[in-house]
């Protein structure tokens, strides 16, 4: 590895102040979760506002603990829109979930 | 030589030095953390599908103990997610003994995790008879995607309080590099981002109002 790229790994990123406040963001997030919990709010809206949440989270996780923000596009860009597709890919049967209560035969 | 060929000899792309320039173990953790994602993805996704298309589904989790539990078992994971970073600093830093300490309490975040873990599923086995196979409440999915998910997130807890260990004595002995903290750091930060979608789908979202 050179020089240049020795530098490139360990020479950029963030300060610890800056991952204090990642790890305050994510506990206040976090709080809000639970919060959210016990409110009277129906299961898909909570469901919704719980996955939104969390893809904040993991994208803080990832950015900032786990580098990825310092790091070349290329990685990003190798690694992560394919596992996206796939999840969204999974995502396209969440509908019949929610349908499949109101589609049982009645007593 | 042309332009056009010295153009070529310096493509990041032709070979002789790495086009994302990360070291091979740190994209060999990558790729693990990728394939790991997309398990853990599935079973989620399992989990969510059985939790939204039943009426009936259960929720067993009264806010003490079950919900206090698992706030402070995030807590935990998300301090010691922290504790790693500092690791990873101290080691760039050349200082060992700092980087040591830190991936000691790494481990105690770990440790204290799977204790406060093992103690909820004995609460949920003893206290509201559920089992892998059955509940009260006859709906069985529930303590299969439960005891699943969560038992699989507690194995790769496990693991990485393990693989830490591995590495902290190594680093106290002036053995592995920086990067080998750093990348047993991804592993751990990986296992607290999964937890961030297991705490709310499972443990929140089945919460006893």
């Amino acid at each position: 590895m050179s020089a240049h790229e020795e530098v490139l790994e360990h020479g950029e990123g963030a300060g610890t102040l800056t991952f204090v406040k990642v790890w305050i963001a994510l506990l206040a997030l976090t709080g809000c979760e639970i919060f959210l919990a016990y409110e009277q709010v129906p299961v898909i809206l909570m469901l919704t506002i719980f996955i939104g949440l969390s893809v904040i989270k993991a994208a803080l996780i990832i950015a900032y603990f786990m580098h990825l923000k310092f790091e070349r596009l290329s990685l990003f860009l190798t690694l992560y829109p394919m596992l996206i597709f796939c999840i969204l890919l999974m995502l396209i049967f969440l509908g019949d979930a929610s349908r499949l209560p109101f589609m049982r035969p009645g007593p | 030589m042309s332009t056009q060929g010295t153009a070529a000899a310096t493509s990041v792309w032709d070979g002789g030095r790495s086009p994302y320039a990360v070291n091979s173990k740190k994209f060999g953790m990558w790729l693990f953390i990728i394939s790991d994602s997309l398990t853990f993805s599935a079973l989620l996704f399992a989990y969510t599908y059985g939790r939204v298309s039943n009426p009936n589904w259960p929720t067993p989790f009264h806010f003490s103990p079950s919900i206090i539990f698992s706030s402070i078992m995030t807590l935990a994971l998300l301090s010691s997610s922290l504790t790693m970073v500092m690791a990873v600093q101290a080691m760039n830093h050349g200082n060992r003994k700092a980087a040591g300490g830190w991936i000691l309490a790494t481990m105690a975040g770990g440790a204290l995790f799977v204790g406060l873990h093992l103690t909820e599923w004995l609460n949920l086995i003893n206290n509201e008879h559920v089992t892998p196979a059955h509940n009260p409440w006859d709906v069985p999915l529930f303590g299969a995607t439960f005891f699943g998910i969560t038992g699989l997130h507690m194995t790769h807890v496990i693991t990485g309080i393990i693989y830490l260990g591995v590495i902290c004595q190594a680093v106290f002995r002036g053995k592995f590099k920086a990067i080998d903290v750093e990348v047993s750091g991804l592993y751990w930060h990986f296992v607290d981002l999964v937890w961030m979608f297991v705490f709310p789908l499972v443990y929140l979202l089945s919460a006893k109002i």
